[in-house]
């Protein structure tokens, strides 16, 4: 069993939905974040926000997986005041809904005023609604801007034990790690995190407190990130203990604290939620009949029946 | 609804637990509203401290709460409360049919009979009630969309709410569209033709039933069964199964080439759709029917017996 704690699954197929459930994914988180476009109404950001409580989870639903997200408003899109200020009045209406084990991802992106006074302001919300927090460090000046958000967090009063700090690499993880901050890495080709540095990053600090995502979104990524460095990680002689512990279990510890994510959630879910999120085909373990069907590749052009 | 005389606390013998009365579990007589028998149900379920948190909410939200109380009052009820069941005992459905005809509180969980109880509570009445209706749906999670759809018959001002249980209808998460059309009365007695129509056909769509649907037969109508003869031509080109629960939206309506499908149905069809088109043509009352139906004796007896009807062919299913 795997948890992929980051993903972007509104920008993913079925496809790939059919082969996290098939690799053994049986839980997503979907970070609220920018889309690519930007947003210029907050009521985009509305539907955005309802569309990652509502119609992705069914959907995720479909292929037996169950799906979380976060509510917030992203670094790039805090720049546009306007648009912050509408969306800083509605976050509080989505932070409670059902299956928001966070407010992220949040954090700072070219370090702007305005980046900090929302990154502040939503943890001022995180704090008040006693909610994890999962924070995007940047892609440019990120040692620095790793370092001043987790300074910020501190600064409000916030326990690094309730905080993923996100998209860490060598040179941010033994900060991170020792100031006693969850750190999520990304396996994201190209640009974050590979797996094979994954792997040596377990090898030289452990497990604890390290948390593997695939961060897939719109770009060129893996939503079997997790599931491939599962894999990677036994083969090259890690410990299958410490395997569960950063592909399943501290994303399970770090977001659970949110009360939101529970492992009965999808080994034995309540009745609601089975006839509410799982209708219809799924890998239930909790008491329908199971349906677990090997996947078909079905992306091959020499695949021609389609029924 | 809210003509309807205030619930009256129970006083009389014919409550089986007295000692429950005292402390307002139980409601008697058919003049309970149905958010008053809501709240006996979820107070007699729920432990310590979830009971004494819905009742300080819905305290607050009687008293005049504030627009973001109700949001985070909604918000915070699967947390505060769980999301366990509503466990409905003997007598609890008659009581929900007298104070709210057709309305049927089963399949509820604990979750949704609470928001269901803090938005009547809080709601406001009329056009007021509607816009904050909408909003609320505009921005439901999954489990929210679900209550506040299986409110529908308990709402004030059902006209004003028309467009959105529309809106419900029209949605592919199949809970959602369930809490609109399935175990309620408000389509039966709101949808206008079309909107009836489009509902079970996407019932059909998306793998849902129709024998949960109230007013499958009162509301059955020429032009539905028109579009569900050219649905199962469609799905029998494709080689697709046709659910046999279709033909029951048929057989009163039925034409001639509508005769020939059930003829075809009966000839060639399994047992389940057998049966159920030997009972569209019971339904049509027909010479033509008559003697296509005549043409399965064994089925025809079942009906007239009474051994065979639409909601023992329902159970088969």
């Amino acid at each position: 069993m795997f948890i992929d704690p980051h993903t972007h699954m509104i920008s993913r197929t079925t496809d790939d939905y059919e082969a996290m459930a098939a690799a053994g994914v049986v839980a997503v988180i979907e970070p609220a974040f920018w889309i690519g476009q930007p947003r210029t109404y907050v009521g985009t950001y509305i539907d955005y926000l309802s569309t990652i409580v509502g119609w992705e989870r069914f959907r995720a639903g479909q292929f037996g997986i169950r799906h979380y997200c976060t509510i917030g408003l992203n670094s790039k899109e805090a720049n546009n005041e306007e648009l912050a200020e509408e969306v800083m009045a509605i976050l509080p209406r989505f932070a409670l809904k059902d299956g928001v084990v966070a407010i992220g991802e949040i954090g700072y992106d070219e370090q702007t005023p305005a980046e900090d006074k929302y990154f502040r302001l939503q943890l001022e919300l995180a704090k008040e609604l006693d909610l994890p927090v999962m924070i995007h460090t940047p892609h440019r000046d990120k040692k620095r801007g790793t370092s001043r958000s987790m300074d910020v967090v501190v600064e409000h009063g916030i326990a690094p034990r309730m905080v993923v700090v996100d998209h860490n690499n060598e040179e941010t993880v033994q900060e991170v790690l020792d100031r006693g901050f969850w750190a999520g890495f990304s396996i994201y080709p190209s640009t974050k995190m590979g797996n094979e540095r994954m792997v040596e990053i377990v090898r030289q600090y452990g497990a604890a407190g390290i948390i593997v995502d695939s961060a897939c979104d719109w770009g060129i990524s893996e939503p079997l990130g997790v599931a491939k460095t599962a894999k990677l990680a036994a083969e090259r002689g890690i410990p299958a203990e410490q395997i569960r512990k950063i592909c399943y279990q501290n994303a399970l510890d770090a977001y659970g604290q949110s009360g939101q994510i529970k492992e009965s959630d999808w080994l034995d879910p309540p009745a609601i939620d089975q006839r509410n999120l799982y209708e219809g085909n799924s890998i239930l373990r909790g008491g329908r009949e199971p349906l677990v069907e090997a996947p078909k590749v079905k992306r091959r052009a020499g695949e021609l029946i389609i029924e | 609804m809210g003509a309807l005389p205030v619930a009256t606390v129970a006083r009389s013998s014919q409550v089986p637990r007295p000692g429950l009365v005292a402390q307002g579990f139980i409601l008697e007589g058919p003049l309970s509203q149905p958010k008053d028998l809501l709240c006996v149900w979820l107070r007699r379920q729920l432990a310590e401290p979830a009971r004494t948190w819905f009742e300080e909410q819905q305290a607050k939200l009687a008293g005049g709460a504030s627009e973001r109380d109700l949001y985070l009052a909604l918000g915070y009820v699967p947390r505060k409360l769980g999301k366990d069941d509503l466990a409905l005992q003997p007598g609890d459905l008659d009581q929900a049919a007298a104070a709210r005809p057709g309305w049927d509180p089963r399949g509820l969980s604990v979750d949704q009979a609470a928001r269901l109880v803090f938005l009547l509570e809080a709601g406001g009445a009329g056009p007021a009630f509607a816009e904050r209706f909408r909003q609320l749906c505009r921005t439901a999670d999954l489990g929210e969309a679900v209550a506040f759809y299986r409110g529908l018959p308990l709402y004030p001002a059902p006209e004003l709410l028309e467009s959105q249980a529309g809106e419900g209808t029209r949605t592919n998460m199949r809970a959602v569209f369930e809490a609109v059309a399935h175990r309620s009365p408000y389509p039966r007695e709101r949808f206008d033709e079309n909107r009836w129509n489009h509902m079970v056909l996407k019932a059909l769509f998306i793998g849902s039933r129709l024998a949960p649907i109230q007013g499958l037969d009162e509301r059955a109508n020429a032009s539905l069964a028109r579009m569900l003869c050219d649905y199962a031509h469609e799905r029998w080109a494709a080689g697709r199964p046709v659910t046999p629960e279709l033909w029951r939206c048929v057989g009163r309506h039925a034409d001639e080439a509508a005769l020939g499908d059930l003829q075809r149905v009966l000839a060639t069809g399994s047992s389940v759709e057998r049966q159920a088109a030997a009972l569209a043509l019971a339904d049509r009352r027909d010479p033509r029917a008559d003697a296509l139906l005549a043409g399965a004796p064994e089925l025809a007896q079942a009906i007239a017996a009474g051994k065979l009807s639409w909601d023992s062919h329902a159970k088969q299913l």
